[in-house]
Parts: structure tokens; C-alpha cells; sequence
């Protein structure tokens, strides 16, 4: 037998926190691979799976969801604690998630509006990504995330080695997949060269331009995509809008927005709108 | 400088060449066919032409041509029923050679230990269609690395080795062609089997090749004639004379290197996405990565190759550090290799004059201004 096959069994936990709980059900989603897993994971915490917990520490946790409460601030500290490796999974743990809207809002505002009874709510101001509490060895992204990148990780924490995730952006698999450019031949405002890798170039494939739940590549430069959309004829409220969707808050496509956002009121306070 | 489309002799091109009648291009295809190809021809797909398996000369874009300018393709309704006005779109031969991704080794453990085979690819003999001038000479360029350099690539060999070309001269060029600066178009030269060059009702048919011969003679064409061969080279002529951009390569490669801290980079640095598009439709870039993917049950794993593009940043990441950290640098190391290294590394230039890369850059960077504004000297 090889060491591979004779290694004990790697301890995994699943936790969520402000999420939707998609990007676990991927894990579920790897469907006939479950069972072979099964051989060489103890499912030690995965409530979307299970209702049985066993206690820390455990050798790898995916964690799902952004910090939104000051109760999940807490956690995940203990959770970090309890986690030889943890990965963060989504775009609500890598980037803070769509819920991330409100942290250019006055919560307190909000509260009063949305609910009969805001003193019963216990929320941060903000919603975070993971990463801002504490230390994550790996983020995968994504709305939701691609299952084969939860496999990747599996198999990687079984070998005891890191991840090869990639770095560059969708454009890469759009062309490797033969994909004709919906930026180019159509003028559709594709985000997919500031956009991560890792969808397989999803929506591209299916002729419609990339919103870019994958957050940012490493190293984009969203101010000169920017300039290309305006000249494709969105107007800067549209091109705040295409950056401030699921990943708006990672700081590539924050900072962008936030700019446009700013020109923007100084251009209306000095009396032209812009819609 | 550019060429003359046609320095043969003017008599021997004129006996050589035959006409292909358009309602009779089926019957090439047929013919084709016929020999145990599968055909690649362009066909319009999602607002471009992609190259294709056809079985049908009415799948190829009668009728239509393109519009291409930096960072911007369009599909037009042209007048006529030519078969061929579209120069090209985003995808050349390449991908049928250098697969965009593929497993190369299939590796098994055991108690023993670990066993590797190679996985080669089963392809079928494979006639293209269409080929321009252009896309023959990076298919040159890349033969003489994968099939020819230190170390043959039996993947590439194995796709590569069975293959009829069937180029097509180019008699109107895109905005944004540029291949008499490199002397690789708009007349193929060398490594067709076949050429054709589309006129108004068909095609001059010449070959190129005792294959392609078999294929013509098949056909029993009649002679083009003087006049349809001197229409031909006036087509060419015109065709390499509106060109509208070039680089001028005096001085290359050194010249880039002189060049290396320009100020320019910076600024086009800035406008740069680094998303790697110009890479992956450039016919001749090569870069690729390597990486296993283990199987489930430990049996084993597989070694996967794609292409790879020097624009990404784990491209010069090497032991937790990188060498090329900003845009700038990587747009440089492409321009410069593209242009000028190549030239030291494989004797030839890495550009033929596509032009793919200034339409499909995103933001529409154009690798004829950079040259010439790279030329000055900085201020």
C-alpha cells in the first residue's frame, strides 16, 4: 500500500456564517466522488450534511459565509483556533459577500427601516471577508465556488501539499475553451480580464458577459477595464454598478467604485447628473 | 518593406494554375473528404469566424466580411457571395496543435512503487480549409519548436503529423493586419499543399505539393488563364500596399534592448489589464504550465498541461518571489520576446503580422504604436 492509501483519515469541518449556503452544498455536489471521499475523510463537522458533531481540532475547515455579527466575530477566532488549515469558500468569505452593500450604509438606518423590532438585532456595521479576523491559508472564490476547486483542496489537504489555484484571469479559460469574446464582438461590459479564473469561464460560455463573482485576479487593474466600459457606452453609474455586485467589496473593485462614486457626487453637486 | 506578392516566374505560375469555379468548391471538399480528412474551414460562430469541421461549403461566411480595429470585431453582410472576405478570427491553427489543455502522462502507484505512460492524442488526418499566408507562417514558427527544436513534442507531432493545408490568399486585409512587415503574408509562400485565391465567380487553385497536386489533378480544373493570374497578382499587389499599419523591425532585437527602460512600458502598463487575450490568440506564443492532478482513490494521478501566458502573475513567480511584480514588467517581457529575444532563441521573429492581438486586447493595446513609440528615444 502507499503512504497515500494507509494515511489516517483527514478531519474535516464545514462552518457557515453570513452565506447562503451554496457554496457548501458544491461540496454535496461532488456527488459520485462522495463515497471514495467518504474512504479518506472523517466528515467530523458538516451541518448541511449531518446533524452528528464531533469536536475539534480538526485537519482542514472550509468556511463559509463573511462576519456580519459580533458573535461571529468570535467564532471564527475559536474556529481558527480548532483548524490546522482553513480555507475560506465564496465570495461571502473571500470578499465579504453581496451582503457587503451595506457597509457604505448607516446600519442603524437600515435597522430602523427593515425591522419592527431592530433592538432584537446584534449586527456589525459591516460585513467582512474571513481573512480581515484571521489567518486563512487559502481562499477559493466564487458565487458559488467551483466544486472542482473544493476537490482540488480535498485531494491537495490529503497529500499534505498546498493547492495549485489560479492567479490569473477568466479570460485565460475563456480562450482556452475557444470561447469568441463577448467584449470584443459584441461590446458586452465583460469584467472577465480584471475577474479571477476558476468558473471555467462560465458565463462567457453561455454568450453572456462575466459579472465577476470571482472577484479580482491578482494584481487587475480595474481602472483601465473602467475607462473601456465608458467608451462602450455605460455611463459611470453603470460602471460603479458592474463593480459593486457580489465581490464589490474585495479592494481592487471597492477602490474603483468608490472613485467613480466620488467623481460622480463631486460632478452632481456641481449641478450635472449623470441619470 | 513590403514584398511583391509575386516574384515566380511569371509563365510557370500562369501553366500552374487552374480555376475553381465557387458552385465547384464543394467538390474540393468532397475531394477531401473523399481522402480520409476531416475538413477545418472557418465558419461564423457568436459574431466571429472560428475554425470548424465542415462538411458543407455553405457552412463557410459567404457573404459576409469583418471589421476589425483595436480592442473591437464585428461581423459584416458584404456584397457578393465570396467565401473568403473574412481575413480572420480570434482562433488560429494553433489549437489544433498545441491543444489548449491536455493530459500528457497517466501515472499509476503501487506497492512497487510508480509507472508513467504517455497518453498521446488519437487524431484523425485533418485538412484546412482557409489558411491564411499569416497563420502558415506561425504555423512554421511553432513546428520549429515543438517538432524541430532540442526536444520534439510527441503530442504536437502526434496532431500535427497527418495534415493537408489548403491556404487562401488574402486579396483584403483587416485594419489591423501588419504581415509585410514581417514579408509572412498576404500570399502564402511555403507549407500549403494547396492555394487559393478567391476572384469574383472562383478561385485561382494552385498546389504546392505533390499531395495537393493529387487533390487539383483529381479535379480536373481548367486552366485559370493569363488573365485571371494577372488579376490575381494585381489583387495581391493592392492587397500588400493598403495595409494599414506596420512595424518597422530595423535594428531588432537590439534595438528593444536599448530600450528596456523607456518610459513608454510605465504607460502602457497602465492601460494594460494583464489578462493574457493577446497571448492565448497570438499563434506562435507557446507558454505553457504543468500540473498533476491526483486521483481520489490514490491510484495515481494525471499530468495535465495548458497553456499558460507570461501576463500572469504566478508566470514569474518562482520560490515565493517574483521577478516580473507589476504590469509593466510583464507587458515588456512579452513585447520584448515577441519582437527581439525570439530572434536570439529561435532565429526568427516571434510576430507574423496577425494583427490578433491588437483586436482582441480588451482595451485595445496596439503592438504597431507601441514599436513605434518604444523607437524614439525617450525624452
Amino acid at each position: 500500500m502507499t503512504a497515500f492509501a494507509t494515511a489516517p483519515k483527514l478531519k474535516l469541518a464545514v462552518f457557515k456564517f453570513a452565506s447562503c449556503d451554496g457554496c457548501q452544498l458544491q461540496l454535496l455536489n461532488l456527488e459520485h466522488e462522495l463515497l471514495p471521499l467518504a474512504g479518506r475523510i472523517e466528515i467530523a463537522h458538516f451541518l448541511e450534511a449531518s446533524s452528528r458533531v464531533e469536536p475539534g481540532p480538526y485537519d482542514l475547515s472550509l468556511v463559509e459565509g463573511s462576519v456580519a455579527t459580533p458573535a461571529d466575530a468570535a467564532r471564527i477566532r475559536r474556529i481558527r483556533e480548532e483548524s490546522k488549515v482553513l480555507v475560506s469558500i465564496g465570495a461571502c468569505a473571500t470578499a465579504g459577500g453581496i451582503q457587503a452593500l451595506r457597509n457604505r450604509a448607516d446600519v442603524e438606518d437600515w435597522k430602523q427601516r427593515v425591522y419592527p423590532h431592530p433592538e432584537w438585532l446584534s449586527v456589525l456595521p459591516t460585513s467582512t471577508p474571513i481573512a480581515d479576523h484571521v489567518k486563512v491559508d487559502h481562499e477559493l472564490h466564487g458565487c458559488p465556488i467551483n466544486p472542482l476547486q473544493v476537490r482540488r483542496v480535498l485531494l491537495r489537504a490529503l497529500l499534505g501539499t498546498t493547492p495549485d489555484l489560479p492567479s490569473g484571469s477568466v479570460c485565460h479559460e475563456c480562450k482556452r475553451a475557444g470561447r469568441v469574446c463577448v467584449l470584443v464582438a459584441r461590446g458586452a461590459p465583460c469584467l472577465g480580464p480584471v475577474t479571477r479564473a476558476g468558473c471555467g469561464a462560465l458565463c462567457p460560455s453561455l454568450a453572456r458577459d462575466c459579472y465577476g463573482c470571482f472577484g479580482p485576479l491578482d494584481d487587475p487593474n480595474p481602472p483601465s477595464l473602467a475607462g473601456r466600459l465608458a467608451e462602450l457606452g455605460l455611463g459611470p453609474r453603470d460602471v460603479e454598478r458592474r463593480f459593486r455586485g457580489i465581490t464589490g467589496y474585495a479592494p481592487a473593485f471597492r477602490a474603483l467604485a468608490d472613485r467613480i462614486a466620488e467623481e460622480r457626487s463631486a460632478e452632481e453637486t456641481g449641478g450635472s447628473a449623470d441619470d | 518593406m513590403p514584398r511583391s506578392p509575386s516574384d515566380g516566374d511569371e509563365a510557370n505560375r500562369i501553366s500552374a494554375s487552374r480555376f475553381l469555379a465557387r458552385p465547384r468548391l464543394q467538390e474540393l471538399i468532397d475531394a477531401l473528404r473523399g481522402r480520409g480528412y476531416r475538413v477545418i474551414a472557418p465558419v461564423p460562430r457568436d459574431g466571429a469566424v472560428v475554425y470548424a469541421e465542415v462538411e458543407s461549403a455553405d457552412a463557410l461566411p459567404r457573404g459576409l466580411r469583418e471589421s476589425q480595429a483595436p480592442g473591437r470585431y464585428r461581423l459584416e453582410a458584404a456584397t457578393g457571395d465570396r467565401v473568403f472576405d473574412v481575413v480572420n478570427g480570434p482562433g488560429a491553427l494553433k489549437p489544433f496543435f498545441f491543444a489548449p489543455r491536455e493530459t500528457l502522462l497517466q501515472v499509476r502507484t503501487d506497492a512497487a512503487g510508480f509507472e508513467a505512460s504517455e497518453t498521446l492524442p488519437e487524431t484523425p488526418p485533418t485538412a484546412f480549409l482557409g489558411v491564411r499566408a499569416c497563420d502558415l507562417a506561425a504555423l512554421g514558427v511553432q513546428d520549429r519548436i515543438f517538432r524541430r527544436g532540442r526536444f520534439p513534442d510527441a503530442w504536437y507531432e502526434a496532431r500535427r503529423r497527418d495534415v493537408l493545408v489548403v491556404a487562401v490568399n488574402c486579396v483584403r486585409s483587416a485594419a489591423t493586419c501588419f504581415c509585410t512587415s514581417f514579408g509572412t503574408g498576404p500570399e502564402a509562400r511555403e507549407g500549403h499543399d494547396l492555394v487559393l485565391t478567391e476572384q469574383e465567380d472562383g478561385f485561382v487553385a494552385r498546389s504546392g505539393t505533390p499531395a495537393g497536386a493529387e487533390v487539383l489533378d483529381g479535379l480536373s480544373l481548367p486552366p485559370a488563364g493569363a488573365e485571371r493570374v494577372e488579376a490575381e497578382h494585381g489583387a495581391l499587389v493592392a492587397c500588400a500596399e493598403g495595409m494599414e499599419r506596420g512595424i518597422d523591425t530595423e535594428g531588432f532585437p537590439e534595438l528593444l534592448y536599448a530600450r528596456l527602460e523607456h518610459p513608454r512600458w510605465a504607460e502602457t502598463g497602465e492601460r494594460c489589464l494583464s489578462c493574457g487575450n493577446c497571448t492565448a490568440v497570438c499563434p506562435t506564443c507557446f507558454c505553457h504550465d504543468e500540473s498533476d492532478e491526483p486521483a481520489l482513490d490514490g491510484s495515481g494521478a494525471v499530468r495535465v498541461r495548458e497553456w499558460d501566458s507570461c501576463f500572469d502573475r504566478d508566470h514569474a513567480q518562482v520560490h515565493g518571489l517574483n521577478f516580473r511584480p507589476h504590469i509593466a514588467h510583464r507587458y515588456r517581457q512579452w513585447l520584448v520576446h515577441k519582437l527581439g529575444a525570439w530572434i536570439d532563441q529561435f532565429g526568427e521573429s516571434g510576430c507574423v503580422g496577425c494583427g490578433r492581438c491588437i483586436t482582441w486586447c480588451p482595451v485595445g493595446i496596439d503592438i504597431t504604436e507601441e514599436v513605434a513609440a518604444l523607437r524614439t528615444e525617450a525624452p
